[in-house]
Parts: structure tokens; C-alpha cells; sequence
């Protein structure tokens, strides 16, 4: 039987909740707040929050020094594309592990996670020689594989996570009713861990696009993502605080407004099978 | 088509795929700053001379240094024209990785180059980089606040004038601090600014066979002065504090004296950012009376890596970027206390620049400050405010943060010392010196 919850419980429990969503959300709301002063009210002391002369001024620098819809292009393409090879060879592996076990999967699962403990700039320099030698320095190419790469273990494991919750007798069934390989995968399990899938997706989209390590050191001019843009407005000597705002409010700005529409088939897809 | 016709045809199409032939595409590393972007705006002019274009690569200071040193150690080609400052340049002169800038045009008259500045850019006798702007470091201070403790400030004073003018100026209760400095750990931060004032004080970071030397006196006075000074004078919280939140400090009529980069000048001098605009004096980074100030030299610099394909372009990017005419185009489109400072000793003799009011005393700390003897004492390296080898970098880094620590109280001064001399010694160990 579900515990009765008192009115004075619930609202104790909203208001903690959003004092803590409001306090993680303040750092980006201050960000956008600061994109709309000019450079001297963006450092005045006391701060000014709400009541000051808004202007636009800092996007309209900012569009008109960079290329915006470029560095637009080359996130969409990097996160998209790194996120779509990364299922492409994750479902199948994640399907073997989770229905066709070996004595060694849980070793294999643990080794791929492990990839994700070691220092990326460790194995900066090969990497970046490897690219030089294929021809894919500063491409959205090599992005996509090395982004693919980064985040193949977690789309692994969170896939794994779901199948492992789908009962192996539905597969079993598809056999017997003679799906082949190819159909069990895409006509019974895909469609069955549709959530789970779109919330790996998403995650991993969110992941690759936030990713600055990478993006940062394999692209020059013609590859840069809305890190690079970002990183083009930082100064330690100059307070552009107010432009750097303007950058990172147009850098975030597709990424929220996608979570913002994505959330409950996020929060859906993380959860799912949390509670049993 | 009578022949002369069909021969000035001819002439004309070979000229014009002779120009697309030769035209190229450049892409340019470049720091986020004022004098940089001014540059990036200013690019068609080039365009138009030339006929080549550039891609630009504009990134934070700390994070194009790393990612152009990974481009150009592994020869990877992605940039034809970087953006590097004096520590780099001697030294990846030496590995073979940059493009000699001898044989620049004598239109471009490399001899109006200030002679620091050349020589900090090169490497046996030979330029490696061409400095796009100069800076040393000065003090700014506050005429009126000056003027109201009934002292002056001399053009060139002692470290002891200086904070005794700092203690006078203080108001803690009205947030007014005497002297602002720089206190956040790093090479480039704390390490800079204590590094040119050990310089004043007789210390040096190696003697002549590289052995570290913070266990030495000269060392203890610099940093005892500077840690009672700040606890007496500075702002709450110093040791946080880089050249942005000192500027913000300053500009907030907050600081009484702040001794930083003198490219700093322009932004306490400008009205629309700055409440004490009309209340800024400079004079001479100070001195204990040994000879030396307690200025660093700094440029940063167009260099072209070794092995690029479009060499004879990229140059030709050089040299329009930190010529005379450049000056001229700056001067022409944004005013003239907006061009590129300390690179040229004819911007300095030109009657236009020198009603600018920090104009004089810039030149005076670029040229008091020598990069191949900056210390009291003699040493075996290059630099005024580092030491131009590859570990310089990191081992200072690691001293900032005692330093740093130090001032902050989480350590005594002692302590800091210590730790910084068996830190480099053994870093300089395992580097083999």
C-alpha cells in the first residue's frame, strides 16, 4: 500500500526541490542575465540583477566577429553524428552481452568502462599524430570517430542496463516464430527499449556536445564546434565578461531548449528499470 | 579579334590565374584581446593588398599555447601563422620548429624593431618572431588619492616609497586599498609579477650552474615584503586575484596603486569602463636601488611554423601585420591610442602618438628592462620575468601555488621557500642540468 504523503510533507518537499533546481540553475540564468549588460555593469560591485539598461549589444558583437552558424553546424554534426555510430555499434554489442553472456562479459564491461579513468590529454599526442597521418586533423570526420569513441563505453553500459530488463523469453519467442538475427534486433528489441534508447541518445548528444578536450585540441579553423567559440570570448587579460556571456547563452541555448523539450523522455529513460 | 586584342586577352587571363594560383587561404592562431581583434577587423585591408584570405583561430591565452604546442612539436600543419610570446619563441627557435624571419623586406625595416623586443624574440642572433605589440609593466596609481596623503610619487621610486605610499592611501573601512598586485598561482600570474620584483630585490631563480636558489636571503626579503605589504595594503582575498580582477578593482576606484602589464594603460585611461579615468598617473615599476626595476617584458609575437606549406604568404602576413603601415591603418580606422604598442621605436618618435598619456612611460619600462641580463646577479638564462627553458613553465607553476599560499596564510613564508627550493631541485634534477 502506498504511504499516505500530508499536504505540509509535499509542499516541504516542493520547496526544497526547487531551491535546489533554482540554485544549480543560477549559475546559466546569471550567465544570460549578464549577456544583456554592458562590460561595466557585468563586473559593478555591488552586482546588478534585474534593474539595469538590458541591451543587445553583446550578441551583436559576437555575430558580427564570428561565423555562429558554422560553429552551429560543425556541434549539430559532431554530437549527431558521434551519437548515431556510437548506437549503431552499441545495440548489437549491448544485445550479446545482455542476452548471449559469456563468462567474461562482466570483465569486458568493466575493462570499457575503465578506458573512461584514464587522463584523455595521456594519449593526446597519439592521437593527434594518428590524425595528422589519416588526413583528418580539423575535420568533422575525425570528430565524430573520436567523439564516437569517448562515449562508446557509457552508451554501452546504459544500453546494456535496459536490455537486461526485457525478459530474453520475448527474443526466444521471435526465434521460435523464426525472426532471424537481424529481425529480433530491430523489430522486437529496438522497438521495446525505445526509451531506453532515446534517453542514451540524448544523453550521448549532450555529452558530445559539451565535450571541450577533444573539440579544443583536433580542429583549427574549419571544424570548431561551439566550444571553440566559446573559448575564442575567454580573456585573462580584459573584462569581456559580457561577450563571453553573449557566446555562452547562443553555445547552450540549443542544447537547453532540446532538454527542455526532451526531459520527460530523459528523466523516463534514466529511471527506467530504477525501481523494482 | 584583330591579334593585339586577342593578345591583351590573353595577357589578361594569365594574370588573373596567375593571382588565383598564388592566392592562398591562411589560418592563424591568435590570443582573445583588444589589439587582436582590432586586427581580425582589419583583415580586408590585407585581402585586398595580397589576395590571400585568413581563417582565424581565436582562443583563450593558456589554451592556444597548449593547442599550438601540440601542432607545432608534431609538425601537425593545421596553423600557417601562430601567435607566440617571448618564452616560447627562443626556445622553439632552438628545436628547429620556426621559420627564421631574416630575410624580411627592406620596405618593412626590421631595424625600427625596439631593441628589447628583438631581442627577446630571438635565438642566436637571429629573429624568430615579429612582435605585433610590446608590453612591460608599470605603475598606475591614483593622482588624487596620492595627492590627498600630502606624498608624491617619483617617476622612478623604491619599493619602499611605493608601500609607503601604499599603507597611506589604505581606507579599509571605505574599501580603499593602497596597492593592488597580482596573487593567483601560475607562471604567468603571481610567478611573473614576483619573478621581475625578485629581480629588483638581487634574487635570481638559477645561479650560473642551475642550481635553484629560493634558500637565499635575496629571495626571503622578496617575498616578506610582499606578503606584509599585501596584509597591510592589498585587498581582502589577494591571492585569488590575476590581472582581471585587479583591472575590475582599479576601475571600481578601489585600488590605489596597481602594478601590471602596461597595456593595462588603456583600459584604467578609458572613460566608458573606468570611474577613475582622469585620475590615473604612471610611473616606473620600483626599485631597491640595485640597478634593476621590478618590470617584466612580455610581446606577443607572429611566428611561422617550420615545414608550412604557404611560407611566402604566411610571411607576407608577418610582415603586413607589424609593419609601419599597419600602425597607420589602426591610427587611421580606431584612433591612435589604440595601436599596437612597444614594437616600433618610430611609433614612439611620432608626434601623433606621444599626446597619448601613457605613451612615454610605456616606452620608458620596455626599454628599461633587459631579457638577456634581467638580474643583479649574472644567470644562465634568458628572460625578466621567466627563464626561456621548456620546464620553466611547469616548476613555476608549482612555485606559484606555494607563493600563493603563502600570502593567503595557509603557510608561512619560510615554508614556501623551502618547498619551492626542493620542488625545482628536483624537477631540474630529473631535466638533467
Amino acid at each position: 500500500m502506498a504511504r499516505a504523503v500530508t499536504n505540509n510533507r509535499k509542499a516541504l518537499n516542493t520547496a526544497i526541490a526547487w531551491t535546489i533546481g533554482l540554485l544549480i540553475f543560477f549559475p546559466i540564468l546569471w550567465t544570460i542575465l549578464t549577456s544583456f549588460k554592458t562590460e561595466a555593469q557585468a563586473i559593478s560591485d555591488p552586482p546588478v540583477f534585474l534593474f539595469f539598461d538590458w541591451t543587445l549589444e553583446n550578441y551583436s558583437v559576437v555575430q558580427e566577429r564570428s561565423n555562429y552558424m558554422r560553429f552551429l553546424w560543425n556541434s549539430v554534426v559532431i554530437a549527431g553524428g558521434s551519437t548515431i555510430l556510437g548506437l549503431i555499434i552499441a545495440v548489437p554489442a549491448a544485445w550479446s552481452m545482455a542476452f548471449v553472456p559469456s563468462k567474461r562479459t562482466k570483465d569486458i564491461l568493466l575493462w570499457m568502462l575503465s578506458t573512461k579513468m584514464l587522463p584523455a590529454v595521456g594519449v593526446l599526442y597519439p592521437i593527434y599524430l594518428i590524425f595528422i597521418k589519416m588526413g583528418i586533423l580539423d575535420t568533422r570526420t575525425g570528430l565524430v570517430i573520436v567523439m564516437m569513441l569517448i562515449n562508446l563505453p557509457i552508451i554501452v553500459w546504459m544500453l546494456y542496463t535496459y536490455f537486461r530488463e526485457i525478459p530474453g523469453e520475448i527474443l526466444e519467442a521471435s526465434r521460435m516464430d523464426g525472426a532471424s538475427l537481424k529481425e529480433e534486433i530491430i523489430y522486437i528489441l529496438t522497438p521495446m527499449a525505445v526509451p531506453g534508447i532515446a534517453s542514451t541518445m540524448l544523453l550521448n548528444f549532450i555529452l558530445a556536445w559539451n565535450e571541450a578536450f577533444w573539440t579544443l585540441n583536433l580542429t583549427a579553423a574549419k571544424a570548431a564546434p561551439l566550444t571553440a567559440f566559446i573559448a575564442s570570448y575567454s580573456s585573462p587579460e580584459g573584462l569581456f565578461y559580457a561577450k563571453l556571456s553573449a557566446a555562452s547563452t547562443m553555445a547552450i541555448a540549443p542544447i537547453l531548449i532540446l532538454g527542455w523539450f526532451s526531459q520527460k523522455q530523459l528523466v523516463r529513460g534514466l529511471t527506467f528499470g530504477a525501481v523494482k | 579579334m584583330n591579334l593585339r586584342n586577342a593578345l591583351c586577352a590573353a595577357t589578361a587571363l594569365v594574370s588573373v590565374s596567375a593571382t588565383a594560383a598564388f592566392a592562398e587561404e591562411l589560418t592563424i592562431a591568435t590570443v582573445n584581446n583588444g589589439d587582436m581583434i582590432r586586427m581580425q577587423g582589419l583583415t580586408a585591408d590585407f585581402t585586398e593588398k595580397t589576395g590571400h584570405t585568413v581563417e582565424w583561430v581565436t582562443l583563450e591565452e593558456n589554451v592556444l599555447r597548449q593547442r599550438v604546442t601540440t601542432d607545432i612539436s608534431t609538425k601537425g600543419g593545421a596553423f600557417d601563422v601562430m601567435t607566440i610570446g617571448m618564452y616560447e619563441t627562443p626556445i622553439w627557435a632552438k628545436n628547429g620548429w620556426l621559420v627564421a624571419m631574416d630575410d624580411l623586406s627592406e620596405e618593412y625595416d626590421a631595424d625600427d624593431i625596439l631593441p628589447a623586443m628583438r631581442g627577446g624574440l630571438s635565438y642566436d642572433g637571429t629573429m624568430y618572431a615579429a612582435p605585433f605589440y610590446g608590453e612591460s609593466s608599470m605603475i598606475m596609481y591614483r593622482t588624487d588619492l596620492v595627492e590627498a596623503t600630502g606624498m608624491e610619487m617619483p617617476e622612478a621610486p623604491t619599493w619602499e616609497e611605493v608601500a609607503a605610499l601604499a599603507r597611506a592611501m589604505t581606507d579599509k573601512d571605505n574599501e580603499i586599498y593602497g596597492i593592488c598586485l597580482r596573487g593567483k598561482a601560475g607562471w604567468g600570474e603571481n610567478m611573473a609579477f614576483l619573478t621581475a620584483t625578485s629581480n629588483a630585490f638581487g634574487a635570481r631563480w638559477f645561479d650560473e650552474d642551475w642550481n635553484a636558489q629560493f634558500d637565499q636571503p635575496a629571495w626571503k626579503e622578496t617575498l616578506t615584503f610582499y606578503v606584509n605589504l599585501m596584509n597591510d595594503a592589498g585587498p581582502p582575498g589577494a591571492s585569488t586575484n590575476g590581472f582581471n580582477e585587479n583591472l575590475s578593482l582599479f576601475q571600481q576606484g578601489k585600488c590605489g596603486m596597481w602594478i601590471d602589464a602596461t597595456v593595462a594603460a588603456s583600459f584604467v585611461t578609458n572613460p566608458d569602463d573606468s570611474t577613475v579615468a582622469d585620475k590615473v598617473g604612471f610611473a616606473l615599476a620600483p626599485n631597491t636601488g640595485l640597478g634593476k626595476n621590478s618590470n617584466w617584458l612580455w610581446a606577443w609575437a607572429l611566428g611561422i611554423p617550420a615545414g608550412t606549406q604557404k611560407e611566402a604568404a604566411a610571411k607576407e602576413f608577418v610582415e603586413w601585420a607589424t609593419s609601419k603601415d599597419y600602425i597607420e591603418l589602426v591610427a587611421a580606422n580606431e584612433g591612435w591610442a589604440n595601436v599596437p604598442p612597444g614594437a616600433r621605436t618610430s611609433l614612439y618618435e611620432n608626434e601623433n602618438y606621444k599626446d597619448i598619456p601613457f605613451a612615454s612611460m610605456t616606452l620608458k619600462s620596455i626599454l628599461s628592462a633587459d631579457p638577456q641580463n634581467p638580474t643583479v646577479d649574472p644567470v644562465p638564462y634568458v628572460g625578466v620575468q621567466f627563464a626561456a627553458i621548456p620546464e620553466f613553465a611547469g616548476i613555476a607553476t608549482e612555485v606559484g601555488q606555494e607563493f600563493s599560499a603563502a600570502l593567503a596564510g595557509q603557510q608561512s613564508i619560510d615554508e614556501a621557500l623551502e618547498k619551492a627550493q626542493a620542488l625545482t631541485t628536483d624537477a631540474m634534477e630529473a631535466a638533467g642540468y
